[in-house]
């Protein structure tokens, strides 16, 4: 299954490099989400919830947890991956990023700490020595019964599907907005500007439905939700 | 940018670096190098673009444009700019989040109900 998904992944890789170069930004948009609307119903929880959420740090997701009275944890992985000290070469001397070194910096919480982790469209652009290890992480610091929302683009997504960050505005609705990195947004954890990134994150992979079951394949229940866009959403439960 | 001026301010010029703990009864602008702890607990702390601080901070208003790694507990408010790179996490009962600023902790936002009760 392993070389299956791993050739799989490798089907955007190396491809159309530098075409979004000349891309002004694109205004936020909105987008309903089903996956979100499914979760909302414990956002109105008395008890709070820890949430996590691994896109690019968002205000107005801070303000939506803080406001309901839940503890917020922001973690941009995708920056994360980009520190240069994590390239290293596997075996057979091919270029990867080393998932012990990502991990020992980086998702560092107790087990089962987590209520809810919004994964957005990571899997989709972070690198593929990382995928597996992350969402091994991810399953051990979600509290049984936990939830976990991604976003997978489906097959008709180009290459060049270009990466959004995700701001909740309602109970199911999202505003999406393109990530253009500014030279200054370039910096990781250590402050280093990364000047490899071009102007945002690629697309590195597409998965079928049956990678995706096989990359939660620990979580106890998996739940597609189909949308217009391109993008399928998936909500698991550890 | 350059620094706030105020007859009550302290500054931390971007050429200089102290190792240790910094206290006091004034308000503090870094924007040089702080290691160690900061308590400035009736008063606010700036964090200038040049800023690099990596230390734990309590400080009634905080206000980061720079690089901050260490805990950080504010009374009042927290102010993360755009160019604000902070890793740690935040205690707060107000916090103002910049598009662009990159935050790796937790936020966690506490009344004075919360404070009172010691939560």
């Amino acid at each position: 299954m392993a070389s299956t998904a791993q050739n799989f992944m490798k089907l955007f890789r190396g491809s159309s490099h530098g075409t979004e170069a000349a891309t002004p930004p694109a205004a936020p948009l909105t987008r309903r989400s089903s996956g979100l609307g499914e979760l909302s119903r414990l956002w109105d929880s008395e008890t709070p919830l820890c949430v996590l959420d691994l896109g690019s740090t968002s205000p107005a997701n801070i303000r939506f947890f803080t406001e309901r009275g839940h503890k917020i944890y922001s973690e941009d992985l995708l920056v994360a991956s980009t520190e240069p000290s994590l390239i290293t070469k596997d075996e057979e001397g091919k270029i990867v990023l080393d998932s012990r070194q990502f991990l020992a910096d980086n998702l560092l919480y107790p087990a089962a700490h987590f209520d809810v982790v919004l994964c957005w469209n990571l899997p989709d652009y972070l690198d593929e020595s990382l995928v597996r290890p992350v969402m091994g992480r991810l399953w051990s610091v979600l509290k049984p019964g936990g939830m976990l929302l991604a976003f997978f683009h489906t097959k008709d997504a180009g290459p060049d599907s270009p990466c959004f960050r995700f701001h909740i505005i309602g109970k199911d609705m999202l505003e999406t907005q393109r990530i253009v990195l500014r030279r200054e947004a370039r910096r990781g954890p250590t402050g280093a500007i990364h000047t490899a990134i071009n102007e945002g994150f690629r697309l590195q992979r597409v998965f079928n439905n049956r990678h995706i079951e096989t990359l939660f394949r620990d979580f106890a229940s998996i739940k597609f939700f189909l949308a217009r866009d391109n993008i399928r959403e998936v909500l698991v439960v550890r | 940018m350059s620094a706030p001026l105020s007859g009550d301010l302290a500054q931390i010029g971007k050429s200089v670096v102290i190792k240790g703990e910094l206290s006091g009864s004034e308000d503090l602008y870094v924007d040089g190098q702080v290691e160690g702890s900061i308590a400035l607990k009736n008063n606010s702390l700036t964090v200038g673009p040049n800023g690099q601080v990596k230390a734990s901070v309590e400080s009634k208003v905080i206000v980061v444009q720079g690089k901050l790694e260490g805990n950080v507990l504010a009374t009042d408010r927290v102010e993360l700019r755009k160019s604000a790179v902070v890793t740690g996490d935040i205690t707060t009962q107000r916090i103002s989040i910049e598009e662009g600023a990159y935050l790796k902790g937790k936020v966690d936002i506490q009344g004075k109900a919360d404070k009172a009760a010691g939560k």
